[in-house]
């Protein structure tokens, strides 16, 4: 990589505590999702990355199983405090959020009776459904350029959509059959 | 929800534990992917909680700060109180964090060899059709609950539009349905 003298000088945490306290940090700001946060404070903020090593180190974060931010601050973490350092970048991202969020639901098992707090809770929900819909929307976009051609990529989605939300099928099956289907395909057309 | 929870049998915790763990393998896409299996696991196949507690849920750990994964520990405190939490998140983290601190070390360069690729392009269109289904199974309580469904429906209308139109943060929509639903309009 060119920019690898670029890379020694830039900022990096002076210790697994300080990257613990900066994930902690950025996890509490995200609000409805935390990648948007991570962006600002990892790259913009701390210059820990550059923007090119953000994507990259996101890319490969979404190819995996598991959670995307999860996923980024393990590999971050290990880049620079190898195991040590990916535990405190996760434990940083996870702690605090969990502790608030099992508060908020034993809280919510007893003011569920209140009206309005119910109430509050069903609008969310509708709006989680919502911002879910329309992150699948604009992923949809990139289904045109998909090496299997657009066609038949929407194929795809629309059988795993039908199959899992309509057949109610063990998602298991639809990942090894359907998904295995779809990367034989894209294998035989990467040639 | 209720704060008691009835103690589910080891065997189911292990149940759970397990369902969880084979999840966390197939949440390519982020751990939202796997939620219509989640459901059909905990909600349609054992009865442990119902629909509404299940989005309600994920409605929870979207209106906290911190990662949506989180959705995950409150599934599990919802059906078998501090165990269950440990149950599900331990069962999600615990593969994909191990797989995850292999693949970084091991094929960080491979990115663009063929077979990465092929996975990656194969599993794209899946992964925006899990999106469809969780999306789609959040909203069907609302639906089938007739006296709020259009309601509901402008709701999940309104944050699917202000997504796709305007660079407001989430927070904004989710306060929003706070306030819409805490109004009892929906």
């Amino acid at each position: 990589m060119s920019a690898d003298d670029a890379v020694a000088e830039m900022p990096r945490p002076a210790s697994a505590t300080e990257l613990f306290f900066a994930f902690n940090r950025l996890a509490l700001q995200g609000f409805g999702g935390v990648l948007p946060v991570a962006q600002r404070e990892l790259v913009e903020r701390r210059r820990w990355l550059t923007k090119t090593q953000f994507v990259e180190i996101l890319s490969l974060g979404q190819v995996l199983p598991g959670p995307n931010v999860v996923n980024l601050a393990l590999m971050l973490g290990d880049r620079f405090f190898g195991l040590r350092g990916a535990l405190a970048a996760l434990g940083g991202m996870l702690a605090a959020p969990l502790v608030i969020v099992l508060a908020l639901t034993v809280a919510y098992a007893e003011l569920a009776r209140i009206a309005i707090v119910a109430g509050a809770l069903r609008g969310m929900g509708a709006v989680a459904a919502g911002l879910i819909l329309a992150t699948a929307i604009k992923l949809m976009s990139t289904l045109r350029a998909s090496l299997l051609g657009p066609w038949l990529a929407a194929a795809f989605a629309l059988v795993t959509f039908v199959t899992v939300a309509l057949l109610r099928l063990p998602l298991i099956w639809v990942v090894v059959g359907l998904g295995g289907l779809a990367i034989a395909i894209a294998w035989r057309r990467l040639r | 929800m209720s704060a008691f929870h009835p103690a589910l049998p080891v065997a189911d915790l292990l149940g759970l534990f397990g369902h969880f763990l084979m999840l966390s393998l197939l949440a390519v896409g982020g751990a939202i992917t796997t939620a219509p299996d989640m459901h059909r696991y905990v909600v349609a196949e054992h009865g442990w909680i119902t629909g509404a507690q299940f989005t309600s849920s994920i409605a929870l750990a979207q209106a906290a700060p911190g990662p949506n994964v989180l959705f995950v520990a409150v599934i599990g405190w919802n059906v078998a109180g501090p165990l269950g939490a440990l149950a599900t998140m331990a069962g999600t983290l615990l593969p994909s964090t191990a797989l995850t601190l292999f693949v970084s070390r091991w094929g960080a360069r491979r990115r663009e060899t063929r077979g990465v690729r092929a996975f990656t392009t194969g599993l794209t269109p899946l992964t925006i059709g899990l999106l469809v289904a969780t999306g789609w199974l959040l909203v069907r309580p609302y639906v089938r609950d007739q006296s709020h469904a259009v309601g509901a429906i402008v709701l999940v209308g309104v944050a699917i539009v202000g997504m796709l139109k305007t660079k407001l943060s989430p927070m904004w929509f989710v306060g929003l349905g706070a306030l819409v639903g805490g109004l009892g309009w929906i």
